[in-house]
């Protein structure tokens, strides 16, 4: 610092010399760059590094066991325009998605305006239902499995009271109900929890304002409370809507894909196509649809917010 | 380039951890070789890590460890370790996927890693060699056979069916009587749970359907042998009650079924058995008497850092003092070893005629489970083609017509 004060003593009639290179700006600016350094090496590696290679194994045709990676163009892709597969799983990744979207949130909300109320118990039945959301889902389908299975105990309960129960898993029109349900009551506690935090934020004196102008309970349900927590329906059917596409382990356990093709969903047929057939390039182009998928959905689901979503209006 | 994405990538994430230019113990160094299996069970591991430690003493710096994997998910685990670039350097491989490993390179041969390849049964190596050569040992050849509770026979007021009345007419009464009578189930084709249906060749064999042509070209579900065989089984299943119904499970071993259709391997679970069991040969079908059999094989992968080290740890492991140890959980495919007496010596549960019936006779005349290559996929579309069968009044021949025209495509490739 010294010689630099000398220097300019020394050359005063000079213009004045060049800052120094770390000033308090760069140092900010580094130092939040090291911050976030750890997040954003973690983010390249674990999310933007696999996104690109699975597009760029997608236009390969790769076979593990010979030890072949060549390169194929679009070769994966017509054969996914042909694939006469595709139809089937589209609709059951469809179905899938629309069964649990449409009776996930609709029990959520309904247990949360029921849990809402005060009365006695509310806290246990909270707790009740929402505990499914910490048990392993593993744990969980495998036994929900036994429970289905055409001599387990949901039909042995049904034949308490008389009912010759389905076989729920090996039958083509119960398979996929029984997988959306057992899927429904593993996760509705979240979304419940969701719910009930949004209707604890809805203001008092709204509802108070609205008994006083003659509403009827229907009216304020859809009048205030509904417009209200908007913004958390648009929050856990988006969660809800990008979960049900990403269904694996509950296909893998309950119905491998069967009877049939009729609970062969996206990810499960992936799964089939990369790790069991050993064609890891056109798994790979499967994914690619995947993620399409679930980002045309996402933006469509925030672009139509504005419709509808309270604070978006 | 795939190569070199997957290692940058490989570098990034273990940055700090390794460094990146080859973490592999060199040749000459203390290495550790790696072998996949199928089994957890505890007899076999202590039978491996003994024959493991033995080599150890010959050979300090080579350390054998053993990876257990289900079964039900095992090709598909080692595959994707090889994908991911963590590839076993010993595997056992199941016989569905045997053309798919033998014939993709993804094998080392093991021609000079066998000691007297000269006594191997030529029906044992048929599935593992590829233009000559030895890919994998097929360490065990195991036949099917049909266990039975002799105690719950007896409470159902039933009979084993013996020398020429053991056919599978007799097989589907018995068992359905005792069913009826117990409230447990008739016979349980093990493993097939109306999922795997390979196991069902220990059925159909009898009506000698095959499920495609030897040239692996040919489906051969629409042919009558087959549509005979699977016609039976639905009413055994549907109307005779003999075989539980889709979704019902049952363990044999758990004395929840009279009988159970299962390798010989299994015999182990009777050990402590609480109920009284006899093993006898698959019934006589319309076509006479058969045998199936279910193989493994050990391969070394030609992937591996240290094949050389893993084809030399294979000559020990299935040297014919090893292979003798082996014998009392793998019938082996050394024809001096498949004696009733030598296998008795291994055996002790079985007696000398079941094995001399089951297994000699089995291995002799056996047919080896439905394999092809790109099972895995044909396997998945049969399954998927067959399940509008397991359900009461369906139409045999329309749904086995159904899969030869969701399987032709795939058998012509």
């Amino acid at each position: 610092m010294t010689v630099v004060m000398d220097r300019v003593d020394e050359t005063r009639s000079t213009p004045p010399a060049p800052r120094p290179f770390w000033t308090t700006r760069r140092r900010d600016r580094l130092t939040g760059y090291l911050f976030i350094t750890p997040a954003l090496l973690g983010s390249i590696a674990f999310v933007f590094a696999p996104l690109v290679l699975v597009v760029w194994y997608s236009l390969h045709e790769w076979n593990v066991l010979a030890d072949t990676f060549d390169f194929a163009g679009a070769e994966n892709y017509r054969k996914l325009a042909e694939d006469p597969n595709v139809p089937a799983v589209l609709r059951a990744t469809a179905l899938f998605s629309v069964g649990l979207v449409v009776l996930n949130l609709a029990l959520a909300l309904l247990l949360a305006v029921l849990l809402n109320q005060k009365l006695r118990g509310t806290t246990f039945f909270r707790v009740l239902f929402f505990s499914p959301v910490v048990v392993s889902l593993l744990a969980w389908t495998i036994v929900w499995g036994f429970l289905l299975q055409d001599n387990g105990g949901v039909n042995g309960l049904l034949g308490l009271f008389g009912i010759d129960g389905p076989n729920w898993l090996r039958s083509g029109g119960t398979a996929m109900a029984a997988v959306v349900i057992v899927q429904v009551f593993k996760n509705v506690g979240l979304n419940m929890v969701l719910f009930l935090a949004a209707l604890q934020g809805v203001p008092q004196e709204l509802y108070e304002a609205a008994r006083t102008d003659g509403a009827g309970p229907w009216t304020i349900f859809r009048r205030i409370t509904l417009p209200l927590i908007s913004p958390t329906i648009l929050l856990t059917s988006i969660i809800t809507v990008v979960g049900s596409l990403q269904v694996f382990a509950q296909i893998s356990v309950l119905t491998q894909g069967g009877p049939g093709t009729s609970t062969t969903v996206l990810v499960y047929y992936l799964y089939q196509q990369a790790f069991q057939f050993h064609a890891f390039g056109y798994g790979a182009t499967l994914s690619v649809l995947l993620f399409l998928i679930v980002l045309a959905l996402t933006v469509l689901q925030w672009q139509m917010r504005k419709r509808w979503v309270f604070h978006e209006q | 380039m795939r190569k070199i994405a997957a290692t940058a990538l490989l570098c990034t994430l273990t940055a700090g951890l390794a460094a990146c230019g080859g973490g592999q113990a060199e040749a000459d160094g203390p290495i550790t070789l790696r072998m996949t299996t199928w089994s957890a069970n505890p007899a076999h591991v202590q039978l491996f890590d003994s024959i493991a430690a033995e080599y150890k003493q010959s050979h300090p710096d080579v350390t054998v460890t053993f990876e257990a994997l289900p079964l039900e998910n095992y090709t598909t685990t080692v595959t994707t370790q090889i994908a991911g670039g963590n590839a076993p350097d010993m595997a056992w491989i199941l016989e569905s996927a045997a053309p798919d490993f033998v014939s993709s390179g993804a094998l080392a041969p093991l021609d000079d890693a066998v000691e007297e390849a000269a006594d191997l049964a030529p029906s044992a190596t048929a599935l593992w060699k590829q233009d000559g050569k030895l890919m994998a040992y097929p360490f065990s050849t195991s036949p099917f056979g049909v266990f039975v509770n002799t105690d719950l026979l007896k409470q159902a007021g039933q009979s084993l069916p013996a020398g020429n009345g053991w056919t599978w007419d007799n097989v589907v009464k018995v068992a359905g009587a005792t069913a009826a009578k117990t409230g447990k189930q008739g016979v349980v084709v093990r493993d097939f749970d109306y999922k795997d249906w390979t196991y069902l060749a220990t059925v159909f064999q009898g009506w000698g359907a095959r499920a495609w042509s030897e040239d692996g070209k040919t489906c051969g579900f629409d042919q009558k042998p087959m549509v005979d065989a699977m016609t039976f089984l639905h009413q055994g299943i549907f109307t005779g009650k003999a075989f539980p119904a889709p979704g019902v499970a049952a363990d044999f071993f758990a004395g929840e079924s009279a009988m159970t259709i299962a390798q010989i391997s299994r015999a182990s679970l009777l050990k402590d058995a609480k109920f009284g069991w006899d093993l006898v040969p698959l019934p006589a079908g319309p076509a006479g008497d058969y045998s199936v059999i279910g193989q493994g094989g050990l391969g070394v992968l030609r992937k591996s850092e240290n094949a050389a080290a893993a084809s030399e740890f294979v000559k020990f492991f299935t040297s014919p003092a090893n292979s003798a140890k082996l014998a009392q959980f793998f019938p082996p495919p050394r024809t001096s070893q498949l004696t009733a007496e030598t296998l008795g010596k291994a055996n002790p549960l079985l007696k000398p005629e079941q094995l001399q019936d089951v297994v000699v006779d089995g291995i002799a005349n056996g047919v080896v489970k439905p394999s092809h290559t790109g099972s895995a996929e044909i396997t998945q579309a049969v399954r998927a083609a067959l399940d509008p069968l397991w359900k009461p009044g369906a139409d045999v021949p329309g749904v086995l017509r159904g899969v030869c025209t969701a399987i032709s495509p795939l058998l012509a490739k």
